[in-house]
């Protein structure tokens, strides 16, 4: 019955006709689809063996004007990298499709040469043989001694994967061009110098054979001039000839960063930015050409040589190196920006968009998230660079782009009726779903591999036939996605595909003859959507424009509380009601009557609002895109899949790729997970390094061991629950021992539950010996607390005694906890003992993303205005409270000790907000006079 | 039970053993404090607390450091330092009405012998007196001549300019304990057990010298006085170290009434180790009296007591209201009665009716529900000497504030902002009602966003 993956297609569609709210609630960019051929054992990333390199790797070639096409350097330096693959070839193949037309010599009409300031070119291509594709990013450098002074360049980005280029064509140009742009800065610099040498030299010479020719007058009385007066004064004329031609070179190469400046201006953010990080010595351009400047005129002292009339052949010389070329300052810079690179795109593309996604929605909740984000650690990865002296421009570009990104958000005054309903229908639906998608949140962790590999297989599939590797698909704007990734996911193996899905990937799937070059035009929106791909679309547009639509208001509505939910609720409503309502109309009612707070929708969106037919923005597409790469997996991917179980073989973390060297270890640590608790006691020797290292350091690596001891505190310890209670809601929990390894271990897994108080880090302390006071329960949510026998210790536990009203105390000797009671629902979800998640930095993820969702509920409770003022002046003040209540209760769906939480998220989002400096003072310690109960295992 | 101990350490309640405390247990919905702010800026004891104005607040204490805070934010505004010992006494200088300049000025008396007087909105250190034979113990602003007193070993009478406008002699080698003004242009000083009181007399046309005239002594005392409060225009109260309590009329200076049976060893057989306490004298010396208009609320040793000033008789006590001494006690607006303690705890309570019929009272029960709570027979016991059953209120424990680590000397209430507390631990904690707190971040909150224009309102 179900061999027929349209029938069954078919069906699902009407099952969602009928019931919309049996989604998943986990939103569709994380959904990762399971790996079909699991079970067969098939490596998922076997298609890298296939090339001749063991790694993406960039490769930096010149258009040597003596040699030929020739590989300057590759990073990572290292033979091994590359291994046999031939550079050289590729150099030729990569520099070969350079069409820019750089053009600079003596363009008919004017006088001088004149400097071109040639835009660099972006290319991608791809090559069969080597099995190579790169991104070519092509660069022309100023040179006096060279023809036409230019001197082309590339630097290429190398991988196997086709689709990684593809995909990361936007952060790969963005990227490069910041390199670029560097390295073009130094040259100038580099020229300008060298053209002031020259001018001096000229000047020299000139001088020079100004008073020969004056000698040679005198000498001369015969009153004619001599053969060689006359050479002495053609070679004079010469030199002032050259000397005005450099003088109007140095002028064109100064007035360039003026000219450009003011092209910035004119031009998108976009090119702002890399103008602005272009040079990452100095922190903002301006600053840094108007030094330039003046460094051009202080220059030492330079003695000036004779030059010879007969310029040298190029030939004979030498031509300058790359470090000469530039300024050696500015090409280490450069050098830095590209490791930078090779680090930002290594490891698998779906690793690279899962993180970029994250990081992008991060940056959507700019007010939320604060609170449980390690902030530390998201600048690293945004910044990632090693050098010190780099991460001011990039800081300045986050703060830039966080600020025209995420617009404060716009609040909705008066709870009005239509809106309420919809929250409250949603919410209701949200009840119904937790349990669920805690489960697909666990599967989608897991199953974290190459993608397309999968989309390869099925394409085989389904149309016999592999498609040649090197051709270059468009996948940014295919429609259909988001059509499967709401079908209900709970399929059988058989990977259910539409019709239409077929047809688009035979659509989108554009073979190219073998060798055949893609050049992609420089434009982005361009790139991804050709014509002729529109073109050969029309027929599905029509019926998918409505998906296509839905998924940018999924987009527009990420920031909010379960924001898809609300959408798919709405859409829902509104599709029963009105079905033949016009996509674009629907989209417009739902932004009037929801107005969920969007902290990033960024202007554009709105825009797109009242005008669907604006072309895709740079984000959305990204965002599409993934879609297409899951549309068919996302179908199989249940969690009672029996392909699931043979997955766990291959469940490594993807950040785990980015070093093999790693993986073994990582690996062992993982699967270490099912040791008791006491066992790892035994063997903490080895984890103390790791645990002992400041929190702010914490890595992947870190995560991945605090959410793994998270795990056996949650099994080993039925009263984990109310533990984590009081860490969530702001009572401090002390955790008691006589070891301090297995304290500070517990005290780093515990952490991941610990909100902040602002970015300058977690209130956490991991180990205290002294006794404690009132001002460490306003400042540490989380302590470890040293247990001493001595008399000396009776003074720490008094004092614990003493201030019992606003501590939980957890003993981790006698096995007790002492806090209050906890009968919510919120932490059995967040902290099952009885999860069937295995591994530290899966139930990282979950507890992230649990507490993400706990995070939008305290935004929403945050911001409604009437919840914590009156709505007129003569309101009795119990109403206020009432609606508090309800509010939480019905609306957020929150049950008892649930309310605290939020209520404390709330008061932490309000500090946040309302502070002008960031991070001055502790908050006030907020307590609560409930009774605590000792708890025993 | 549930009860719980940390590892068998030591019983934390150890001294409540001996003595019935009454405690509150864990659950307090009385209790509005649920917020505390650590204020830190002193190095050595604070002890005193004065307020400035409606949101500001000084501090002194035993480093000579005087800090101004916001009593809102807790921000410090100004830390002054200008004492080069430890701060004796501190009070506001009211400024004059016809004065112009609006300064709020405040003094300050040091054991380095000086009086400094201060701005508060600056800063700045205004005057310096430091002609002084001994320290200062006491100072009193005559806001009516326009004048302040200090007391030493001597009394001084100073004008607005700090011009000495005259002295007593030498009274005492202890000094003046506490000094306050009566009306008929009189004051009150307490010098050891005696009570002094001298009439000041303003420049008339015939001199334009100021006098200070020494009119009555009151020997009524057994003891050193260790507190004097004015009730009203009409009566002050003292109280001596061994715990006499004497109302004295202020006009005729004659003693209205006298309760000393604070510490009368009447004898009760179930409570034989608790006598044994309070027969020590420092149990029955009387810190700190409060007022309100009926009741003198008097901080005897380590008990509270009630004196009715109609019926002239205790109405209601506890007689172990702290662990230790008491240091001070207020009466707030909002009928609850605050004390603070050696014992570094803040206790509030409330004065009720007692119910007449009420067999036993339930209130404490209730709070031991979960066998935190300590039922206290003591609670609403009433005095049994007194078996005509005059004791018609009981004061009930209603919460205690935990956070200072040493003797608490002193709080300050402010009706919108809190509770003020400072103490021997060096801290000062602000004490805020957490929900008016929540509600307030948010009217900030929805105002930062209205000034940013971010505030949607649909029309």
């Amino acid at each position: 019955m179900i061999s027929a993956p349209d029938v069954v297609a078919f069906t699902r569609e009407a099952e969602y006709e009928e019931e919309p709210y049996s989604e998943p609630a986990l939103p569709e960019e994380y959904s990762v689809p399971l790996f079909p051929f699991a079970s067969q054992g098939a490596n998922p990333w076997s298609k890298l063996s296939g090339a001749k390199f063991s790694r993406d790797f960039i490769l930096i070639s010149e258009f040597s004007e003596q040699v030929g096409p020739q590989p300057l350097l590759t990073i990572p330096n290292d033979t091994k990298v590359f291994g046999t693959f031939d550079l050289n070839y590729f150099s030729l193949r990569i520099m070969s499709v350079d069409y820019q037309a750089s053009f600079v010599g003596h363009p008919p009409g004017s006088a001088y040469p004149k400097l071109n300031f040639v835009e660099d070119s972006k290319v991608v291509l791809g090559d069969s043989k080597e099995g190579a594709f790169a991104y070519v990013h092509h660069l022309t450098l100023y040179d006096l001694e060279a023809r036409g002074f230019v001197r082309p360049f590339c630097m290429a980005y190398i991988s196997a994967d086709q689709h990684k280029i593809m995909q990361q064509f936007q952060e790969l140009s963005a990227e490069f061009s910041k390199a670029s742009e560097c390295l073009k800065t130094g040259n100038r610099k580099a020229f300008a110098g060298e053209l002031e040498k020259k001018l001096k030299d000229l000047d020299y010479t000139r001088t020079v054979l100004h008073t020969e020719t004056e000698i040679q007058k005198k000498a001369n009385d015969k009153g004619f001039y001599s053969s060689q007066a006359i050479e002495k004064a053609n070679e004079l004329a010469s030199v002032e000839k050259s000397i005005i031609e450099h003088q109007d070179l140095l002028k064109q190469i100064r007035s360039y960063p003026h000219r450009k400046l003011k092209e910035a201006d004119l031009c998108s953010g976009e090119l702002e930015h890399t103008q602005g990080q272009a040079c990452p010595a100095a922190t903002t351009s301006t600053l840094e050409e108007s030094v330039d400047t003046d460094l051009y005129s202080c220059r030492p002292a330079y003695t000036p040589k004779l030059i010879k009339a007969k310029s040298t052949k190029c030939f004979d010389k030498k031509l300058k190196t790359l470090e000469e070329l530039c300024d050696t300052e500015y090409f280490t810079q450069t050098l830095t920006q590209l490791s930078h690179i090779e680090h930002m795109f290594r490891g698998d593309l779906c690793y690279l968009l899962t993180s970029q996604i994250d990081r992008a929605l991060l940056k959507q909740q700019q007010i939320t998230n604060f609170l449980f984000e390690d902030f530390v650690e998201v600048d690293d990865r945004v910044v990632e660079k090693p050098e010190p002296s780099l991460p001011k421009p990039s800081q300045d570009r986050l703060l830039s782009r966080s600020l025209e990104d995420c617009p404060i958000p716009q609040v909705f005054i008066s709870v009005g009726s239509s809106y309420k309903s919809s929250v409250e229908s949603v919410l209701i639906k949200m009840e119904q779903e937790l349990g669920d998608e805690y489960k697909e949140a666990e599967v989608t962790a897991l199953s974290s591999f190459d993608p397309q590999d999968n989309l390869d297989y099925l394409d085989m599939e389904l149309k016999g036939s592999i498609s040649s590797g090197e051709s270059i698909e468009v996948l940014g704007t295919e429609k259909s996605a988001p059509l499967l990734t709401k079908s209900d996911s709970q399929g059988s193996l058989t990977v259910p595909l539409s019709p239409q899905v077929v047809r688009s990937k035979a659509v989108s799937h554009r073979t190219i003859s073998e060798d055949s070059i893609e050049v992609l035009s420089t434009c982005p929106s361009e790139a991804l959507i050709p014509d002729d791909f529109k073109a050969s679309y029309p027929s599905a547009i029509n019926e998918e424009e409505a998906y296509a639509d839905d998924s940018e208001g999924a987009i527009h509505f990420q920031a909010g509380v379960s924001p898809q939910k609300l959408d798919k609720a709405k859409e829902g409503s509104l599709e029963n009601l009105l079905p033949q309502a016009d996509a674009s109309c629907c989209i417009g009612k739902e932004s009037h009557l929801l107005q969920v707070p969007l902290p990033a929708a960024a202007p554009s969106l709105c825009d797109e609002d009242s005008v669907v037919s604006i072309p895709p923005q740079r984000y959305q597409q990204k965002e599409l895109g993934f879609h297409v790469d899951f549309t068919a997996e996302i179908v199989s991917s249940s969690p009672q899949d029996s392909g699931s179980e043979g997955l766990t073989a291959y469940e490594l973390d993807p950040s785990h790729l980015l070093a093999s060297r790693d993986a073994s270890k990582t690996s062992l640590d993982n699967y270490s997970d099912t040791t008791s608790y006491v066992g790892s006691v035994a063997s903490t020797s080895s984890d103390r390094t790791a645990c002992s290292a400041p929190p702010t350091s914490s890595s992947d690596r870190h995560r991945k061991r605090a959410g793994q001891n998270a795990l056996k505190f949650i099994r080993q310890y039925p009263f984990a629950h109310p533990a984590i209670y009081s860490l969530l809601s702001g009572r401090t929990l002390v955790v008691l021992g006589e070891e301090e390894a297995i304290v500070r271990k517990l005290v780093s897994a515990l952490s991941i539950f610990v909100p902040n108080h602002s970015r300058s880090g977690k209130p956490v302390k991991h180990w205290v010996s002294c006794p404690l006071h009132i001002t460490d329960f306003q400042k540490w949510k989380l302590i470890g607390l040293q247990r001493v026998a001595s008399p000396a210790g009776t003074g720490t536990l008094h004092a614990l005694s003493r201030y019992s009203r606003y501590t939980s105390i957890l003993d981790l000797d006698n096995k007790t906890l002492r806090c209050p009671l906890y009968r919510g629902a919120l932490v059995s979800r967040l902290a099952d003992h009885r999860t069937q998640i295995k591994r530290g930095s899966t139930y990282y993820l979950h507890v992230r993303s649990m507490l993400t969702q706990l995070c939008a509920k305290a935004f929403l409770y945050t911001f409604c205005h009437h919840l914590h003022l009156p709505a007129c002046d003569q309101e009795p003040e119990g109403l206020l409270a009432g609606r508090q209540g309800s509010f939480l209760r019905l609306s957020l769906g929150l049950v008892n000790e649930d309310l605290k939480v939020v209520q404390y998220l709330a008061e932490l989002l309000k500090l946040h907000y309302t502070q002008e400096i960031p991070a001055t003072g502790q908050p006030t310690l907020r307590f609560d006079y409930v009774p605590s109960f000792l708890y025993k295992i | 039970m549930l009860r719980w101990l940390i590892g068998g350490a030591r019983e934390p309640q150890g001294l409540a053993e001996k003595s019935p405390l009454q405690t509150v247990g864990e659950e307090q919905t009385q209790n509005p404090y649920t917020e505390l702010l650590v204020l830190k800026a002193h190095h050595d004891i604070v002890r005193f607390l004065v307020r400035l104005d409606a949101y500001r607040f000084a501090s002194a204490g035993d480093d000579g450091i005087v800090v101004v805070w916001n009593a809102q934010t807790g921000e410090k505004l100004l830390e002054l330092h200008g004492h080069t010992k430890k701060i004796t006494a501190i009070t506001t200088l009211p400024s004059i009405e016809a004065c112009e300049e609006k300064n709020q000025l405040f003094l300050t008396a040091s054991a380095d012998r000086t009086v400094i007087v201060w701005d508060c909105n600056s800063g700045r250190q205004l005057q310096q007196v430091s002609c002084f034979q001994s320290t200062v113990k006491c100072l009193t602003v005559l806001q009516r001549l326009d004048v302040w007193l200090s007391g030493g070993n001597d009394l001084c009478v100073w004008n607005r300019n700090l011009d000495l406008l005259c002295k007593t002699s030498h009274l005492s080698d202890t000094g003046i304990s506490a000094l306050i003004e009566i009306p008929k242009n009189c004051v009150v000083a307490a010098v050891g057990r005696e009570l002094i009181i001298f009439r000041l007399v303003a420049p008339v046309e015939g001199s334009l010298e100021w006098e200070i005239i020494e009119v009555k002594r009151l020997l009524e005392h057994r003891d050193n006085i260790l507190s004097l409060v004015n009730i009203d225009d009409l009566s002050f109260v003292t109280g001596s170290h061994v715990g006499e309590l004497i109302i004295w009329d202020s006009l005729d200076w004659t003693m209205q009434a006298c309760e000393r049976n604070f510490w009368d060893p009447s004898p009760q057989l179930d409570t034989q180790p608790e006598i044994k306490l309070c027969q020590k004298p420092n149990d029955t010396a009387i810190h700190h009296f409060t007022w309100d208009e009926e009741n003198v609320f008097a901080a005897v040793g380590r008990g509270l007591y009630v004196y009715n000033l109609q019926t002239k008789r205790v109405i209601a006590c506890q007689k172990t209201a702290h662990d230790s001494s008491i240091l001070h006690v207020a009466k707030l607006p909002n009928r609850q009665l605050v004390s603070c303690s050696e014992d570094g705890s803040v206790r509030i309570w409330e004065l009720r009716e007692k119910q007449q019929l009420a067999a036993e009272p339930v209130p404490t029960g209730f709070f031991n529900m979960w066998g935190f709570g300590r039922v206290n027979k003591q609670a609403c016991q009433p005095v049994k000497k007194q078996p005509e059953n005059a004791i018609s209120c009981a004061l009930e424990l209603i919460g205690d504030l935990i956070g200072h680590s040493s003797s608490v000397e002193m709080f300050l209430y402010f009706e919108d902002h809190g509770l003020v507390t400072c103490s021997a631990d060096h801290l000062i904690i602000l004490w805020k009602n957490g929900e008016r707190e929540s509600g307030l971040r948010s009217l900030k909150l929805f105002q930062k966003l209205e000034e940013n224009g971010d505030l949607y309102r649909p029309v």
